[in-house]
């Protein structure tokens, strides 16, 4: 059990929630994941820690309303309890203060988990610069949070309404195009398929990269299996021996087709799930 | 009070069999095989029994369970006595009764096994537990004067922390378990099926050892939120029973497909998220028309069983080595038979085939021949060349074991491992190589049996009161 504190909704399909998580949020480090259930009867949703609190208890989470269980989340209320709530899990993200630049790329709901990520790297004194992208100006979430935690900040949108127009992976190969040798660390964090592109882009400069994958999971302790991606050949469990792993190296494709495996019955549960709350 | 039998009328009578649903109908749900028996099918069963000096069924249980005093309290329709008795030495009967691979422990030891009739102690303590359960008989909490101003944390909520942890209770200590899932009960709770063992009952026997004044916090991962090193500095003793938790895969190709599980997820899914009752429950869980399971052993079994429930039209066991040498309980396997599962021996996975969506869509396996004996006694399967052949099948479970989850070991410095990952702990006491960290079940001896886990539970909880109190 563990209590929603603040909810706040950020774009037609992005919310953002502080969940009272006391121990969580002090052992929480940057780019680790906590794993949720909203309600009894539902299932295991891995999230990113956007942000949290040791002084305050808490632990942000950012999340897209993309299915049946993000939806029933979204609908729940401040003061309510989520039926679980564990955390933190995965692997840190090794940060250390690296020489030159140090550049984090955030692609849609991505943004969020760079975002604690970037803070730290800025903390430990380095050169900070974000390229955050989303479709359209109103699905750009957390810029003045970014802003805080960067140095620079090249903000890119799909149709042009903000920033610069096109995907993170072209402002990156722009960005490389004059800078590259200043690079000596890259991060990209969004839907898988932004993750392959912005890991061509780097090698184009021969740049290496760190993604952070999101395969379907069911524990997130290494338990289960299902999380599994093949990493330069070799079988990962992306909970444990991840989520960060060498953009070069991860079979994204297979990370894709393994995302599709439950297309139809979560379809059938979102559908079922809208008619009985009776939400268009 | 039913009468106490000859023994000539005793070696006259045969087990009482145990009613059951009808195969046909229980492939279609998820409720219990075995009915269990009536007061008066246990009395009868229990006026079998010899009443040994020295017992010599007592001897083959891991916990030690008083096995011919039980049984005698049941003929004496003293069904609460009976059920205190067994409570003495083992905090999970119900659970035991059910699961305990009976002829290689009490069964087999039972001196009536030579007559091919050992006493159906398992069925008996289960008979037990559950008439107890139904008048709601609840454990006490140990008087206040009991009470000793000590501390344990214990590492996982499976049978062997169960276990110690009441153990300890009973005798004063202030007991804390934690468990990394969001239900308690470990393999009983996520691997274990509702048709074998009904989740209610796990969370009846966890509920008692709640009652005693265990505190149990779920979602909560030693390793991440807290190390053993941290709880080595808050309590006075550690217990740790996380399990072996890690499946093992094949390492063949196609194991990536879309449709291949390891036993471990597609229990899971089935059972802890109770995907079987979708969309209820949220998780989803995709069964094909055809689906093959690798292995031989429990879980093969419940995997397989579960698949035929979920709607697969056949549902087929690929293992590599004959029937004699499958480890699974010798029920499950006659469960199995009954319920319509083919049986494919001497057979052994040599890739997973996919569409062009990623889909599994057959299995490529070979023939195999017994060679022969290996390390472990058991004669070595040998691929027959040229006996390649495909199946077309929609779903792939890989059930051939787990290995070590290493999440625990990392965070306990001073706490040696084997190889393997498994902790090193001493056989008879559970100490590991740090004074205040003991260590038992699965994640010592490898993947094994409720009843083990159970024992070394009770070992460690002996050890640390000896250890604590100074005697
Ligand atoms: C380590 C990790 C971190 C993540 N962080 C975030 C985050 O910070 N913000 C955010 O919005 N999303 C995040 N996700 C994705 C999020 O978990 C899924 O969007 C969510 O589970 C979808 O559930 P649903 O029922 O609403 O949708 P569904 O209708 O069930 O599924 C929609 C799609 O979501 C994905 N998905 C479904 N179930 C799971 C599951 N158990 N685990 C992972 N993916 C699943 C699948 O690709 C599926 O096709 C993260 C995923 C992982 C693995
Ligand atoms: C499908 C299946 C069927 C089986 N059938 C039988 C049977 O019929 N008869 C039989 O005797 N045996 C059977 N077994 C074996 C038996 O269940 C195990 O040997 C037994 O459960 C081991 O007990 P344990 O307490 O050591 O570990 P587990 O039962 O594995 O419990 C360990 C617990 O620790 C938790 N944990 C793990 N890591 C952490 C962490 N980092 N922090 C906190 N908690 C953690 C886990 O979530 C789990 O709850 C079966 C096993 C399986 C998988
Ligand atoms: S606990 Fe298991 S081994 Fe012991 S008597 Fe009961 S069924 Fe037999
Ligand atoms: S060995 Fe068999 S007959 Fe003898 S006491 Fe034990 S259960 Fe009874
Ligand atoms: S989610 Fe189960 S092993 Fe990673």
């Amino acid at each position: 059990m563990a209590k929603i504190l603040k909810k706040e909704q950020w774009s037609d399909t992005i919310f953002s929630m502080l969940i009272d998580a006391k121990d969580v949020a002090k052992a929480a480090k940057p780019g680790q994941f906590i794993i949720l259930i909203p309600r009894e009867h539902g299932e295991r949703v891995p999230l990113t820690i956007a942000d949290s609190s040791v002084e305050e208890g808490w632990v942000q989470i950012v999340f897209q309303v993309v299915g049946k269980s993000t939806l029933e989340l979204s609908r729940m209320k401040e003061g309510e309890d989520l039926y679980s709530f564990v955390g933190p899990l995965g692997m840190p993200s090794e940060v250390e203060k690296f020489p030159g630049k140090v550049v984090m790329i955030g692609g849609g709901i991505g943004i969020a988990p760079i975002h604690p990520i970037a803070r730290k790297l800025k903390e430990m004194g380095n050169h900070v610069v974000s390229i955050i992208g989303a479709k359209t100006a109103d699905l750009l979430i957390m810029e003045d949070k970014i802003r805080e935690a960067s140095t620079e900040v090249i903000v890119a949108t799909d149709d042009g309404s903000k920033g610069k127009k096109g995907f993170v992976n072209a402002v990156l190969e722009e960005f490389l195009a004059t800078e590259a040798e200043n690079v000596s660390k890259i991060w990209a964090i969004g839907p898988p398929i932004m993750m392959k592109a912005c890991t061509i882009s780097a090698g184009k400069f021969n740049k290496s990269i760190i993604v952070s994958l999101n395969p379907i999971m069911v524990d997130g302790t290494g338990m289960c299996g299902a999380c599994r991606v093949t990493v330069g050949g070799e079988t990962k469990f992306a909970c444990v021996d991840g989520p960060e792993f060498d953009g070069a190296l991860v079979d994204f494709d297979e990370l894709m087709a393994r995302q599709r495996q439950y297309k139809e019955l979560e379809q059938k549960a979102l559908e079922l799930y809208k008619a009985k709350e009776g939400i268009a | 009070m039913a009468e106490r039998l000859r023994p000539a009328e005793k070696f006259k009578r045969d087990r009482v069999p145990m009613r059951e649903q009808d195969p046909k109908e229980r492939i279609k749900n998820f409720n219990e095989v075995p009915f269990g028996y009536s007061l008066e099918e246990a009395i009868a069963e229990a006026q079998r029994c010899l009443q040994c000096k020295p017992p010599s069924c007592v001897e083959g249980c891991p916990a030690d369970v008083h096995i011919p005093e039980f049984i005698d309290k049941i003929i004496d329709e003293d069904i609460e006595g009976a059920f205190k008795e067994i409570k003495i030495t083992n905090a999970l009967p119900a659970v035991c009764g059910r699961v305990c691979p009976q002829e290689e422990q009490c069964e087999g030891a039972c001196v009536m096994n030579k007559k091919g009739k050992p006493i159906a102690i398992g069925r008996l303590e289960r008979f037990v537990a559950d008439w107890a359960r139904d008048k709601g008989l609840v454990d006490e909490p140990p008087p206040e004067e009991m009470k000793k101003n000590k501390r344990v944390a214990i590492v996982g909520s499976g049978p062997a922390g169960l276990a110690c942890a009441a153990d300890l209770a009973k005798l004063g200590y202030d007991v804390t378990i934690f468990e990394a899932l969001h239900k308690p009960g470990g393999v009983l709770v996520y691997g274990i099926p509702e048709f074998r063992l009904p989740k209610a009952i796990v969370q009846y026997e966890v509920d008692q050892i709640k009652k005693m004044g265990v505190k149990i916090y779920t979602d909560y991962v030693i390793g991440y939120i807290k190390s053993v090193d941290e709880l080595v500095e808050e309590y006075d003793a550690v217990f740790l029973a996380n399990g072996a938790g890690a499946p093992s895969f094949l390492h063949i190709p196609g194991e990536n497909l879309n449709g291949v599980y390891s036993a471990s997820e597609f229990l899971t899914r089935s059972n802890l998220m109770r995907a079987f009752d979708f969309p209820e429950y949220d998780t989803p869980i995709k069964v094909g028309k055809r689906v093959v399971v690798i292995g031989g052993g429990n879980v093969a079994m419940d995997a397989v069983r579960t698949a035929k429930r979920l709607g697969a039209e056949e549902a087929i066991i690929v293992y590599r080595r004959s029937r004699a040498e499958m480890p699974a309980r010798a029920e499950e396997i006659e469960h199995a038979e009954a319920e319509g599962i083919r049986f494919e021996l001497l057979t052994n996975p040599v890739r997973i085939l996919g569409d062009e969506d990623g889909n599994v869509k057959g299995i490529e396996c070979v023939r195999m021949k017994l060679g022969e004996p290996d390390e472990s006694g058991r004669r070595r399967p040998i691929p027959i060349e040229g006996s390649n052949f495909v199946m077309d099948v929609d779903n792939v479970i890989i059930a051939i074991g787990q290995n070590a989850n290493p999440i625990v070991a990392r965070s306990a410095t001073g706490v040696k491992t084997n190889k393997w990952g498994y902790f090193i702990a001493d056989e008879k006491t559970g100490k590991t190589t740090h004074p205040k960290v003991w260590a038992g079940g699965d994640i010592v001896t490898g993947a094994a049996t409720v009843i083990l886990a159970v024992g070394a539970g009770k070992k460690a909880a002996k050890s640390i009161h000896e250890t604590l109190s100074g005697q």
